[in-house]
């Protein structure tokens, strides 16, 4: 017990308590007045307030004041969530005098004002709660946080314009940053687009000179083609082991002049090109577009000859003359050491095979929209020529909305960025080929700068939109002129009847989704997933890209659907979280760490298998358990499984759970 | 959104169960500040201990709890492999199952100790396990150990006069 306790009578410190109106919050259900008056007759209390706000400065004030006036050894504040308000009040008790962890919080609002509607029950809850905070309270340590240095590297894994976007800002600001991209090259999907809404801006101009940026950039070591394997430690302090894989060209040797490419026994590219979603072909030694970044080639071993049976006369490494090529080359495991981390891991587009009714796969005709970025690129596979499959050019174009999105069988959200880049791709296609284009849609959603005037200029330009999502995409011809066509079936919401909608070419605007390995993704970096498998923020409105891992931040499309506007914002937040870390030099940690009492502590050595950190080991000479508190982590797994009950865990003491137990069941 | 029902509404003068809560600080607390957020409605029974991880909490927690008096005792932790300290959660399943066997010899029926993995997402999982389990604690009526513990002593006492007056004391000594 603390040294200063057995000031009051009964033997008990002094007690002051506070219940926060939160405005009608938590004074709309829970009647406040009479659980300030039921906690004022509880042993040891000696101040007991209701406040309309007891986060504001008035009512922080009133604390410290009480504290000093009232010689207050022990603060429980009834109000909301202690992942909310916790350090306020730590700081309110601190600006008394009293030692911050002599303190503790009762949510009454999220668990018990916001959650039930029976008023006498929820004040009757707010008072057990109470209860328990004011008899637990009594067994709290003065504690202090410890404080540990941070280094000052930063990891940002994801090399998209996210990525790019956080890795060009931290390093700008002068901090060592490694990126890591599991592709062979960076620029994600934002590369493989031909334009950018609303402005209708190259999206390669604007985002190779980011990547070369990046590539130059002294304060920046970029990983292509390698992927985080690990992450060990903690906030400010993260070991990080990283996988190269083998692309089988030396990339420091490599200057990318493609003469391998050329010389390969394979006369033609033959092989699907990922980058121009396999519509285009490469050959087995490869480069996914001219401007990748690193421009450094690779080499498929799957396709090529040389890996295949090992007799390729290898015409690719004997047209190398700065020996790149190496067919021997090995992974390689890096290891590294940041103090922070920056995930922009992306999304993956919706599989159009799980919408069957839209023949995607079935139907030659039928089309994903990163199809038609690489269609309509002047780089892509046909040199911008909107062309059919079977060579052919689209007189007519529908363009399917929601494919994956907006829908209770597969993904419920909208993806947000579906309906304006359907605007530009109609606007590209019309512009490349001249075909009529039919927008099928449920609603048109353009909300964004300069958004819905762009919806304006593309009903303008004379495309077609009918509202309305499609029911199946048939070549069951029901007329003469649907012969040949792929037929759209839709009921058209606005005017009240089901058409069908004859076309050559159909489009569908797949939705955003998690990655597929987003959740071995997370685990690996200890972070939550949202239900649908975004990577869930620390707060969705005032923390959106803290995680619940402190020093673990997220930015771009794996946290939600989003455009690249609020993708690069998100980055810039990220980065600027990451360098508010960094620049303080050293983080806090909370002291909920354990520690063995050595007299009786009994030698059986249970706890030391337990933890996961190693932080607990076994001095032969004592015969006792030692916790090294720098590696500790808090979770009190070894004071849980401790036979003796010698092992404490500061804030979660025995005696301060047993109280509470006793608290809340009390009368 | 879609409107849950709240909790269905508790007859005048039937019982309410008090349930006590072990929630981790990581998933299943933060499913209930979240279910608080999206103002779910849950049944009024239930009080949440705050540890850091479920792999804290002692089966002597749970046993003071039902001795206190507890008619129900929840205890809610992250899923399998998302435990925020890696490991916690198995270690809780271990002792829980262990303590669940114990309970069972004990007499206290199925249903009164529950376990739950609720992530920090989850916070309808939260409303539907609290309401269910408040039910079900309902339907089995007072577990009341602390009135049994006495009722226990009282025999203890009569049993312990009567050896003392049959002048026994080899079954004293047996005792």
């Amino acid at each position: 017990m603390a040294d200063n306790n057995g000031n009051q009578k009964d033997g008990l410190p002094r007690i002051g308590f506070y219940i926060c109106h939160c405005g009608t919050n938590i004074a709309g259900v829970i009647d406040v007045a009479a659980v300030a008056k039921y906690v004022a007759g509880l042993p040891g209390v000696v101040v007991s307030r209701d406040y309309k706000y007891m986060c504001s400065d008035p009512g922080q004030e009133m604390i410290a004041a009480d504290i000093r006036e009232h010689k207050l050894e022990r603060l429980v504040v009834a109000a909301c969530s202690p992942n909310l308000h916790e350090e306020t009040f730590r700081k309110a008790a601190a600006k008394g005098g009293l030692n911050s962890f002599y303190f503790q919080m009762v949510n009454i609002r999220e668990h018990a004002s916001w959650v039930h509607e029976d008023k006498a029950a929820a004040t009757q809850k707010a008072k057990d709660l109470a209860r328990a905070a004011v008899y637990r309270v009594r067994f709290h340590q003065s504690l202090e946080k410890k404080q540990v240095p941070v280094d000052p590297n930063v990891l940002v894994v994801g090399g998209g314009i996210a990525g790019i976007h956080a890795a060009l800002t931290l390093a700008n600001a002068g901090k060592k940053v490694t990126l890591v991209e599991r592709e062979s090259t960076i620029g994600g999907h934002m590369a493989a687009f031909d334009k950018t809404f609303p402005t209708l801006d190259c999206a390669a101009c604007i985002l190779t000179p980011k990547m070369s940026a990046v590539k130059s950039h002294p304060n920046i070591t970029l990983w292509t083609y390698s992927e985080v394997e690990k992450v060990e430690g903690y906030v400010g302090n993260y070991k990080v082991t990283v996988r190269r894989k083998p692309r089988y060209v030396k990339e420091d040797l490599c200057v990318g002049c493609m003469e391998c490419i050329d010389a390969c026994v394979f006369k033609e590219p033959k092989f699907p090109a990922k980058f121009d979603q396999g519509l285009g072909k490469r050959k087995p030694v490869y480069i996914d577009f001219p401007q990748a970044t690193p421009k450094v080639v690779m080499i498929d071993p799957e396709t090529c000859i040389q890996f295949k049976t090992g007799k390729c006369k290898k015409s690719c490494a004997a047209a190398c003359d700065r020996d790149a090529i190496d067919f021997a080359q090995k992974p390689e495991i890096k290891e590294l050491q940041v103090g922070a981390i920056v995930l922009a891991t992306g999304f993956q587009t919706f599989d159009s095979k799980k919408a069957p009714q839209y023949g995607y796969g079935k139907y030659p005709g039928v089309y994903t929209a990163l199809e038609i970025e690489r269609l309509v690129n002047a780089s892509g596979p046909t040199s911008g020529e909107v062309t059919l499959r079977d060579g052919r050019h689209p007189k007519s174009v529908g363009i399917i909305h929601c494919v994956g999105s907006r829908d209770e069988k597969t993904n419920k959200w909208c993806s947000r960025v579906c309906c304006m880049y359907s605007l530009k791709l109609a606007h590209l296609i019309k512009e490349h080929s001249g075909a009529e284009v039919y927008n099928f849609y449920i609603d048109m959603r353009a909300p964004g700068k300069a958004y819905e005037e762009f919806y304006d200029k593309l009903l303008s330009e004379g495309v077609h939109f009918i509202r309305g999502r499609v029911a199946e995409v048939t070549d069951w011809a029901m007329t003469p002129e649907e012969e040949g066509k792929l037929v759209l079936r839709v009921e058209d919401t606005l005017a009240g009847f089901v058409r069908r909608v004859p076309v050559d070419m159909v489009v569908l605007s797949t939705g955003l989704e998690p990655k597929a390995d987003a959740q071995e993704v997370r685990r690996r970096f200890n972070i939550g997933c949202g239900n649908e498998g975004f990577f869930q923020e620390r707060h969705p409105k005032l923390a959106p890209v803290n995680t619940f891992t402190d020093g673990v931040f997220i930015a771009g499309a794996c946290q939600a659907p989003k455009d690249i506007p609020d993708t690069v914002a998100q980055a810039g937040a990220a980065a600027a979280e990451a360098l508010a870390l960094i620049d303080a030099g050293h983080v806090e940690l909370e002291p909920n760490t354990s520690h063995v009492v050595e007299e009786e502590c009994s030698g059986c050595k249970s706890c030391v298998a337990l933890c996961p950190y190693t932080a607990i080991t076994f001095n032969e000479s004592k015969k006792k358990a030692e916790i090294n508190e720098v590696l500790c982590k808090g979770c009190g797994v070894c004071a849980a499984a401790c036979p003796s009950g010698s092992i404490k865990q500061n804030l979660f003491e025995d005696d301060e759970i047993f109280s509470e137990i006793e608290g809340v069941l009390g009368k | 959104m879609t409107k849950h029902p709240a909790q269905p509404p508790a007859a005048p003068g039937q019982f309410e169960p008090r349930i006590v809560a072990f929630f981790c600080n990581w998933c299943t607390y933060t499913a209930a500040d979240l279910a608080g957020v999206s103002r779910l409605k849950y049944a009024p029974n239930v009080r949440v201990i705050r540890v850091m991880c479920s792999g804290r909490v002692d089966p002597q927690f749970v046993l003071e709890a039902f001795a206190k008096g507890a008619d129900g005792v929840l205890l809610g932790g992250c899923h399998p492999g998302d435990c925020h300290y890696a490991e916690g959660n198995y270690k809780t399943l271990r002792r829980m199952r262990m303590l669940e066997r114990m309970l069972k010899a004990m007499g206290v029926e199925d249903g009164r100790f529950r376990l739950e993995w609720i992530s920090g997402a989850e916070g309808d999982k939260v409303r539907a396990v609290v309401n269910e389990m408040t039910a079900r604690v309902r339907a089995l009526g007072p577990l009341d150990l602390p009135g049994r513990f006495q009722e226990w002593d009282k025999e203890m006492e009569e049993l312990e006069k009567r050896v003392g007056t049959a002048d026994a004391p080899e079954v004293a000594h047996a005792r």
